[in-house]
């Protein structure tokens, strides 16, 4: 490695369910200037851009399209990564280390209202020999990969109802959140069944925003004047998504992206030195799932630890204290953003109310959804 | 920065309708490439994925779906996507997952298969553009093409024949490539008048609609190092992406290109193009995109292409100019979208190594240049390879 490379501006648009007065560039230019006055930069100053998108999710064949304009980088090297937010991190982290760029910018968004009916555009992604002619709605993979879990683990699906409760509650703190609430396991677990034994209460809803990050190598921080936060390791791993032949109670690829991350990082003790995770939980089943295979909690113990309070905002080792996807909105590939967004906030010490009073070291994971098993793990730091 | 080499590079046939899914032609590539490179997938630290529209395969996160034929499985796999350019961008990603010391070595894929959308895929092509102002004029690319390659020929007072020997040129190339789909001999005339697609193209002047899947195997200098024969390096990459508002540029010359090319000669050290590049592969899914290529490469003045065209500049045998799409290029292999970017990278890859077979050009080369092009008239992806 040649250096290290931090993030030294965020910018974001508050997350709501819809969104109908503004276009995704609205909303991307929005999270753009905050983005760049944060860093202390000015359009003209940036080297590359990296976004991500999906195109079905965004209606258009070749999104990468209609990416420059809005990011002011019109004729500048800008790219799509059809990949969620941390590989375009890790893309972005790459460019920055070979030397090709000094200063990328990172841009993920979501326009999921626009999407009239998502579950016809997440079956196209199912395997159109084997699966899709079955015509379920997609969602069945995660009720499957739920039970599975919960058998294999042992933990309960009242343990996964209570990370809903638990970050749900969380988003009431946070002022970009689109579904906060007080909830209770049992609400959780009578809402309506979705894919059993999931239910509608565990299942993060789309919501529309975007957020812009400006990337640096260390050695232009000192022409910056964004508060540095330090990529201290970056994994990403996939699995297949080929239902017959994955894994169906691991999340595999979790645990070999941390394994990268936590290498390149020195870390060998996950939960003795890091002091808070920011987990993906589309499905609140996963967020104890993605604890486990992050080694943050032992095998079968995350729901466990869960009702001792160990992951509560006050607890020893908080997760989602942003109120994770569950509170603030699923925003498919942008999703693993907002917990990017919420680890700079805690490491800078701009949390607000949501502020941890320990926070030196954190951790974002991130998966792509159903059907993938695609996920990565950044670990960061406040300190060089 | 650490030096990047090409260990191997494979290919599959280039046709109008596979068989094969789009995993299994990710594997039959990605296997001739092992191979190549003699090396096993165990060995490969990451990978890398270039396909364009998901709207061909019908498959959404199609870089997902593809993975398991592609070698990923239980990898760091990234899907970069910058259209009809991810074929040389792959390269450029390939690099940069080796360059930035973060992997030994990359497995970079590319592939396409377009037949399964019906009736056509130009009716996905419709989708490309902007909904509200482009889209309900029931828009395919051919259109596009056709203003802009109008506004070039009036620019520069270019003839129809002219450009249509760029088709005549690269469709002959292509009787020499085992992979091509559409090679031939044609008269400038046969070119001239074939149907007419949307004036002033011509059917034989449009690269066709093809399935296929290109790999290629890139290293660190540490295990390049090792092994026996002329090491074909990565010397630099560019890529630049124009505004989405298509209609407010001048069409007759690719600035975004010359950008790229511009970026990655700096980084390859290349101060005067026309003597230090000896071979070029520049995008050509249309007749005219070649010439136009050409000239945003800086390898010719503006519209000036086509007159060297007339003079044999650009021909394979030439001794004395630059050999342009040797390999038969698009027009005469195939367009696989994404895959045919990696074809012409792969190309310039074989032809520096003096592997090229029936192919291999004339003049001595020591550096090459595969560039590819994309999106709404928009992208340049330009890497320069040397020995």
């Amino acid at each position: 490695m040649n250096g290290k490379v931090a993030v030294v501006g965020a910018g974001f648009t508050p997350l709501r369910p819809l969104s109908p007065e503004v276009s995704f560039r609205e909303l991307i230019f929005e999270a753009a200037v905050r983005a760049y006055q944060d860093a202390g930069i000015t359009h003209q100053q940036i080297d590359s851009v990296v976004g991500v998108a999906e195109d079905f999710r965004e209606g258009t064949c070749i999104f990468d399209e209609y990416t420059p304009d809005q990011l002011g980088a019109v004729q500048k090297p800008v790219q799509t990564v059809a990949g969620d937010g941390l590989q375009g991190l890790a893309t972005a982290w790459m460019i920055l280390q070979a030397g090709a760029a000094e200063i990328v910018v990172l841009e993920g968004h979501s326009k999921a209202s626009n999407i009239l009916h998502p579950a016809h555009i997440e079956a196209m992604a199912l395997d159109p020999t084997y699966v899709r002619p079955h015509g379920w709605n997609p969602i069945f993979v995660a009720g499957l990969e739920m039970r599975r879990y919960l058998h294999q683990s042992g933990n309960t699906a009242a343990q996964a109802a209570r990370v809903s409760v638990k970050n749900k509650r969380n988003a009431l703190r946070n002022p970009i959140a689109a579904y906060s609430a007080e909830i209770s396991v049992e609400q959780a677990l009578a809402s309506r069944p979705v894919a059993e034994p999931l239910t509608e209460l565990q299942v993060a809803a789309p919501a529309d925003g975007a957020f812009v990050f400006v990337i640096a190598h260390e050695k232009v921080l000192p022409r910056l004047k964004g508060q540095p936060v330090f990529v201290d390791g970056i994994g990403w791993t996939s699995d297949t998504c080929n239902l017959p032949t994955r894994d169906w109670a691991r999340a595999v690829y979790a645990e070999k992206a941390a394994q990268r991350a936590y290498q390149m990082a020195g870390i060998r003790n996950p939960s003795d030195e890091l002091d808070f995770a920011e987990v993906d939980d589309t499905y609140a089943y996963k967020e104890l799932q993605h604890l486990e295979a992050l080694g943050l909690a032992p095998a079968g113990q995350a729901g466990k630890l869960l009702e001792q309070g160990v992951f509560e905002r006050e607890g020893k080792f908080p997760v989602n204290v942003s109120g994770g996807s569950l509170g603030c909105g699923h925003l498919h590939d942008a999703s693993p953003l907002r917990g990017l967004l919420e680890a700079i906030l805690q490491l800078r010490g701009q949390a607000g109310q949501r502020q941890l009073p320990k926070a030196r070291r954190g951790l974002v994971c991130s998966w792509r959804g159903v059907p993938t098993a695609t996920g990565a793990v950044v670990i960061l730091s406040g300190r060089c | 920065m650490p030096k990047v080499a090409i260990l191997g590079a494979g290919m599959t046939k280039f046709m109008r309708r596979s068989l094969e899914t789009g995993r299994e032609l990710c594997w039959e590539a990605a296997s001739a490439a092992l191979r190549e490179a003699d090396m096993t997938l165990d060995q490969i630290e990451c990978v890398v994925m270039a396909t364009a529209p998901d709207a061909f395969d019908g498959v959404h996160m199609k870089g997902e779906y593809l993975l398991d034929g592609a070698g990923a499985k239980g990898k760091p796999y990234t899907r970069v996507y910058v259209g009809g350019g991810s074929g040389v961008f792959a390269v450029i990603a390939g690099w940069w997952h080796v360059a930035s010391g973060a992997f030994r070595n990359c497995l970079v894929v590319a592939e396409e298969k377009m037949s399964p959308t019906q009736p056509h895929p130009q009716g996905a092509f419709n989708a490309i553009y902007d909904q509200f102002l482009e889209r309900p004029l029931g828009v395919n690319l051919l259109w596009i093409f056709a203003l802009e390659m109008h506004r070039y020929m009036l620019t520069y007072g270019i003839k129809l024949e002219t450009i249509a020997g760029v088709a005549v040129k690269n469709k002959r190339n292509a009787k020499d490539h085992p992979a091509s789909q559409v090679a031939g001999d044609f008269t400038i005339q046969q070119v001239v008048e074939a149907e007419v697609m949307a004036y002033p193209v011509t059917r034989l002047m449009v690269s066709p609609v093809t399935d296929g899947a290109v790999a290629m195997v890139l290293a660190g200098e540490e295990q390049a190092k090792k092994r026996a024969g002329k090491q074909v390096w990565v010397e630099g990459v560019g890529w630049n992406l124009d505004t989405s508002y298509w209609t407010n540029r001048d069409l007759a010359y690719p600035q975004y290109v010359e950008n790229a090319a511009r970026m990655a000669y700096k980084m390859a050290g290349i101060t005067k193009p026309r003597e230090q590049i000896h071979i070029v592969e520049p995008y050509d899914p249309f007749a005219y995109k070649e010439l136009h290529h050409l000239e945003g490469l800086q390898l010719a003045d503006k519209g000036q292409a086509p007159k060297l065209l007339e003079q044999g500049f650009w021909d394979r045998d030439t001794t004395t100019g630059i050999p342009s799409s040797p390999s038969g290029g698009l027009l005469g292999v195939g367009n696989p979208i994404a895959a045919a970017g990696l074809a012409k990278a792969a190309e310039i890859y074989w032809q520096l190594k003096g592997e090229a077979g029936p192919r291999q050009i004339k003049r001595q080369a020591k550096r090459g240049v595969a560039q590819a092009w994309g999106d709404l008239m928009q992208v340049g992806t330009v890497v320069v390879l040397g020995i």
